[in-house]
């Protein structure tokens, strides 16, 4: 069955995408539908709680958390996509090169992945934000940096599988040079793990740079960065709540709704898991075990 | 078994030094010189030469790998830029505040990660089973800060009941129990959540084995196949999890400490990335480095202890 269609029909999927709907359309269509800019000030309206004329309250310079939220939807897609990006390509090409080539160029490429697995995520990226300083290109890289090592394993125990296969041994036998075999012949067969694998990592992406954000090291003001703004608004929490606790639900929907979506793709990519049709019993116990 | 520990050990140590160049190079990848920095901008040149010469920035690099890996294995970091303190001084303070809410988070995580964890997976599909894990990966979606913020808003600035930050004179007193309930449950939700979610689906894979069809055909009762049987076999892939969750717990221990104002390592770390506190920064880091490793080594002993056919392959 195709992937596409098993991934329409897996619900937990189905709600992943519901949430990312919402996220990418105020991503996309934030010049419409935010009532302000993001650094509309009006000290005349500063913190007020929600309510019609502003639904989720306004800040301490007044501006609408609305229109804060809905252009911090850009931003953090814009972490979350590049971010994986970064670890997505970098890791995979690691792990393509240290698992076909195998012997010292594998141990020294794993060696440095282990090496850096050996920081909790987080901290690498503090650790690389102290290096390159505070701002949002460099949380990018700090958070990408820290998913390299993740990538490189996955892809090198695949490539690791694959590269023993017949097919490759022939393309071998036809003369083909190393760099045609890895992309043309390898990475097509290896794909469905990466996918997964950067769906799920998407989320963790926009985690980790919030928590840096919020750490006062991301974007910094006036951009509406989602953990930016929650840090500014922990201080006003007894009386002016709002301010940080909307902000976090916008984080919690994505990173929810990756986190589904993820889950989704992994079990329609696996073809030992039912997914049931409309109308179906649920899942067979034994089918989702056997995935795990 | 020896064997086997000393041969976990000894690959443990490349990955140690590699850790140690990384953290060691995190001043010299850094823009800027720490000699100028430290010596404040309206130093002399001579001042900045003279502090140079006394930090050994002027020696070839490797000698100064060197001196800083054999400084740092008698735990001698140097002074801290911004204090003028010994390093390791404040560590001492800070770092067994860290410790404590780490093990009190993962300690509350893995009993209820794992409890609910075997209700979901002697139950797939009924609705505990749905409801919990739904919970678990909204927990897991939700940031930690964002968490600790609410649960502070709740219970300290609604309820009243829980003090909102800070840590008490000691943990075992009344305030002090006070002041840990909210950091060890806003540190150790992601993780309780996770434990849930594996030992849910290793549970599953277990109970479809033969041998449990076996305990059950010959008319164990269903506890006895459950908790002697089963749990045992499901808790492999879990003990794996608990060493790789304590190492994420320090890490997330930084935003934590954050929020509710904890005097731990975090918040060194932190304050000295602000303030460009390298030998703070580099202490911090390779400490946290270090536990992860050492703790992901006892975990594979552990592991190996548990499930001896890892052993022998």
């Amino acid at each position: 069955m195709n992937v596409l269609v098993r991934l329409s029909r897996h619900r937990s999927a189905r709600i992943g995408l519901f949430c990312l709907l919402l996220v990418f359309g105020a991503a996309i269509f934030a010049p419409v539908l935010a009532p302000e800019g993001y650094d509309d000030q009006n000290l005349a309206m500063r913190l007020q709680p929600p309510s019609n004329e502003s639904p989720l309250g306004t800040d301490q310079l007044g501006r609408q958390l609305t229109s804060r939220i809905i252009w911090g939807a850009q931003i953090s897609l814009q972490i979350a996509f590049l971010a994986t990006g970064i670890g997505l390509l970098i890791g995979s090409a690691l792990g393509l090169v240290a698992g076909y080539y195998g012997g010292k160029i594998d141990r020294l490429i794993m060696g440095f992945m282990d090496v850096l697995l050996a920081f909790p995520g987080i901290l690498l990226a503090l650790a690389v934000v102290a290096v390159l300083g505070p701002g949002l290109y460099n949380v990018m890289i700090a958070v990408g940096i820290s998913g390299i090592p993740r990538f490189a394993r996955l892809v090198r125990g695949s490539t690791l599988s694959v590269r023993e296969k017949e097919y490759i041994e022939a393309q071998h036998g036809l003369g083909a040079r190393d760099i045609r075999i890895l992309t043309k012949h390898i990475l097509p067969n290896i794909i469905g793990p990466i996918v997964v694998l950067a769906t799920l990592r998407v989320g963790t992406s926009i985690m980790q740079a919030a928590g840096v954000s919020f750490l006062g090291l991301g974007a910094q003001p006036p951009l509406p960065d989602w953990g930016g703004m929650v840090s500014q608004g922990r201080h006003l929490l007894r009386s002016e709540w709002w301010v940080g606790i909307f902000p976090g639900v916008a984080i919690l929907i994505t990173v929810f709704g990756f986190n589904l979506l993820g889950d989704g793709v992994r079990d329609a990519l696996d073809p030992r898991v039912r997914i049931a049709k409309k109308g179906d019993e649920p899942r067979e116990a034994s089918a989702e075990a056997g995935r795990r | 078994m020896f064997e086997y520990a000393m041969r976990k050990a000894v690959n443990a140590i490349p990955i140690l030094i590699g850790v140690s160049i990384l953290v060691f190079l995190l001043v010299h990848l850094t823009p800027g010189d720490p000699a100028r920095l430290l010596a404040g901008p309206e130093a002399y040149e001579e001042d900045i030469e003279a502090i140079r010469e006394r930090l050994g920035l002027n020696d070839p690099l490797h000698i100064q790998y060197w001196r800083f890996i054999s400084n740092a294995v008698r735990l001698d970091f140097g002074r801290s830029f911004r204090t003028q303190r010994p390093v390791m001084q404040d560590i001492r303070t800070r770092f067994p505040n860290t410790l404590q809410m780490a093990m009190v988070a993962i300690t509350w995580s893995v009993i209820v990660g794992v409890s609910i964890g075997v209700y979901a997976g002697v139950r797939p599909n009924s609705l505990g089973d749905t409801v919990s894990m739904a919970s678990a990966l909204v927990l897991v979606s939700a940031p930690s800060f964002w968490k600790g913020l609410l649960l502070m808003l709740v219970f300290a600035y609604w309820l009243g009941w829980l003090p909102a930050s800070g840590m008490g004179e000691s943990f075992f007193s009344a305030d002090g129990i006070k002041r840990m309930i909210m950091p060890a449950i806003t540190l150790g939700t992601g993780t309780a959540a996770v434990m849930a979610r594996m030992t849910r689906s290793s549970m599953m894979e277990v109970l479809n084995q033969d041998y449990i069809r076996t305990a059950r055909a010959k008319g164990l009762g269903e506890r006895n196949v459950i908790y002697r049987h089963a749990l045992k076999n499901a808790m492999i892939p879990v003990v794996t999890l608990i060493g790789l969750q304590l190492g994420v717990l320090l890490g997330g221990a930084v935003i934590t400490e954050q929020v509710f104002a904890w005097p731990g390592i975090g918040t060194l770390v932190i304050n000295g990335i602000n303030a460009r506190d390298y030998p703070m920064v580099q202490a911090c880091i390779l400490l946290i480095a270090v536990i992860f490793v050492v703790v992901n080594l006892l975990v594979d002993l552990t592991y190996s202890l548990i499930d001896p056919r890892i052993r022998y392959n």
